[in-house]
């Protein structure tokens, strides 16, 4: 049993791995065949100064939009209070202020916002990832008889809007029901309503739906299980969308503040987007500033360094909205 | 092993009909793979049990009873929902957040998909623009609501006016003066919101076939009647339901009034998210809060319904 079974697994990583990552060179993230213009139209010279200024303008335009504000506050969170709120533009005329970082990881307990958001996204991602996968699973291979009722169900979610639970979640959080606990000040109570996302598990049962069936009936002759399928030819074959749903989740964990603020009294549990703006009605501006600054480096490093799936990730969304 | 064998066929395929007529008792469904199939879906069934569908149930039920934890809730009828719409602050709630998605759409809306435009024209720097275009998404809402509010700091050293001091302007008093207070609120929105819109409409000019713009060459079309006689029509599906899209979620802002005014000056950016916030967890009055919120869910529901029904003729899907 085991060869084949193997042998259908190899075959799968082979497909997950994918031959644009592992053999071709990298693709960039959106290649076209062509656009608007032409290799025609790129010889006209009138057309090669407006793409020269295009870029400039484009790119420029970018720069200054995007990463503009986004260097400011890299500056500002090693200034001075003075110096931030007296000259918005000068570079550091009272000098480097490397212990503001130090400062707000210590004095307002930054650290501590940081390391619950770490551990919100973590679980936010785990149960994520847990419905997502097994009931995409389910749907799209074992196929249960009320499979379609649940997939009508899953769906019809999306076209509510989420103000409607937004209170009734909140009670519901107040006293779970059946097993009547209180999970007011737990991180259960922003990990579990974060995981029933419809999106999420209709975009896995869609990849799945993809997968080869001839690759399960070949399982199957050798005598493996559902549990067996799942875990050694369907997680392996799907790492990329796996992946991308876990830049998904992780990011919009991060980013939660109204949830997190109601269901999170205790100043010591509570992440970082909730404990910013109470940070912005009672310290210094430059302990602000060192505090966003410590908020926004990990997102920022993560998206440096997973550029490409963050944007195939979005991309990916858009699709899935038309 | 033959066992097993049976069990994952049974689960796959469907049962022949032949087989179906056989008296079905548990043990025949745990081996035709009713049993996994059941332990896969339990988490989420579960858990959208719990925290997507008991929820909404709840709301219909709450907005017509009134609660005060101590004893049995009380049903009465439609006196939640009068209650809130004898609440003054409701219309300017409602007026001030149809005003914050008029201005995103004015000020928001275009701004993507002319910059998805043009990024697509550029070859060696259309990755590196793309990644900069959705930086901003990057940012938690939070941190760029509290960053942007120190730019708009009303003295003079703010940084906007700062700006606008080197060639002679202001200072202005932005999120402080009621006339600007939103205006200024919804430009924060659309920086934050701008990169995600642009990379969805990028990978959807990314997927036009290019036989249509060869088509279009061949014929004679210049570039920007290529750009209006083919790329926009390829859009059209996507840039609809992204407006649509748009539309709920600006319908439902919270975090950037609650953060950057807290619904101030003069009542000019309270919305209605703002004042379900007050009812529920400020006011403990549950039943108003869900009664305002199934009423702006019957809002959108209608305004999706009526947006679907308009836009059909130039709709793809």
């Amino acid at each position: 049993m085991s060869t084949s079974v193997d042998a259908a697994v190899d075959h799968a990583e082979d497909a997950a791995a994918g031959g644009s990552r592992r053999r071709r060179p990298k693709e960039p993230t959106f290649a076209g065949e062509r656009s608007v213009l032409s290799t025609n139209d790129r010889r006209r010279p009138g057309v090669r100064i407006g793409l020269r200024v295009l870029v400039v303008v484009v790119v420029g335009g970018l720069l200054l939009i995007s990463g503009g504000p986004l260097l400011w506050l890299f500056k500002s969170a090693v200034s001075t209070s003075q110096d931030i709120i007296r000259e918005p533009f000068g570079l550091w005329p009272s000098g480097i202020q490397w212990q503001n970082l130090s400062d707000a990881w210590n004095l307002v307990h930054i650290g501590r916002a940081l390391l619950n958001t770490v551990w919100i996204a973590l679980g936010s991602w785990f149960f994520g990832l847990l419905v997502a996968l097994t009931g995409g699973y389910a749907l799209s291979v074992l196929r249960p008889k009320y499979g379609p009722i649940i997939t009508g169900a899953v769906l019809a979610t999306l076209f509510v809007p989420g103000v409607v639970s937004l209170v009734a979640s909140y009670l519901i959080i107040l006293d779970v029901p059946v097993v009547e606990r209180n999970l007011i000040n737990t991180f259960w109570a922003v990990w579990l309503p974060a995981a029933p996302s419809a999106f999420n598990v209709l975009l896995m049962k869609r990849v799945f739906d993809r997968l080869p069936r001839d690759l399960f009936e070949a399982a199957k002759v050798d005598g493996a299980g559902p549990y067996r399928i799942f875990w050694s030819i369907v997680l392996p074959m799907s790492k990329p969308i796996i992946g991308v749903i876990s830049l998904l989740t992780i990011m919009a964990a991060w980013k939660e503040f109204l949830w997190p603020m109601l269901v999170l009294p205790d100043p010591t549990l509570q992440p970082l987007s909730v404990v910013l703006p109470r940070l912005e009605q009672t310290s210094e501006m430059s302990l602000l500033m060192a505090s966003l600054f410590i908020s926004v480096i990990i997102p920022v490093l993560l998206f440096l360094v997973f550029q490409r799936q963050f944007l195939r990730g979005a991309g990916q969304a858009g699709a899935l909205k038309g | 092993m033959v066992v097993i064998d049976k069990d994952v066929e049974r689960a796959a395929r469907p049962v022949p009909p032949a087989r179906r007529r056989r008296r079905r008792t548990p043990v025949t469904w745990v081996r035709g793979g009713g049993l996994s199939s059941l332990v896969f879906l339990l988490p989420l069934i579960v858990l959208f049990a719990l925290f997507s569908w008991w929820p909404v149930l709840k709301s219909l039920v709450l907005s017509f009873q009134q609660t005060n934890f101590i004893g049995p809730a009380e049903w009465v009828g439609w006196n939640n929902f009068e209650r809130v719409l004898a609440d003054p602050l409701l219309g300017t709630a409602a007026w001030n957040t149809t005003w914050f998605t008029i201005l995103a759409v004015v000020i928001g809306y275009p701004v993507p998909v002319i910059a998805a435009v043009f990024i697509a024209e550029l070859r060696k720097a259309r990755g590196f623009a793309a990644g900069l275009a959705y930086i901003p998404t990057i940012i938690p809402p939070v941190v760029s609501v509290l960053l942007w509010k120190t730019f708009y700091r009303p003295d003079e050293s703010g940084v906007f006016n700062t700006i606008l001091g080197w060639v002679g302007l202001g200072p202005y008093p932005w999120l402080q003066s009621p006339g600007a207070a939103m205006p200024s609120m919804v430009v924060q929105a659309c920086w934050a919101g701008f990169g995600a819109a642009t990379i969805i409409y990028l990978a959807s000019l990314m997927s036009i076939q290019s036989e249509l713009y060869e088509a279009a060459e061949v014929d004679g079309a210049s570039i920007w009647r290529r750009i209006w006689h083919v790329t926009l029509p390829q859009m059209r599906g996507i840039m609809l339901i992204m407006l649509l899209l748009q539309l709920i979620g600006t319908f439902q802002v919270f975090t950037e009034p609650f953060i950057m005014t807290n619904g101030g000056p003069e009542n000019r950016t309270v919305t209605i998210l703002m004042l379900i916030y007050r009812y529920a967890f400020l006011a403990s009055d549950y039943g108003k809060a869900t009664a305002l919120s199934l009423m702006l869910a019957l809002a959108l529901c209608l305004l999706s319904g009526i947006y679907l029904w308009a836009t059909r003729k130039w709709s793809t899907t």
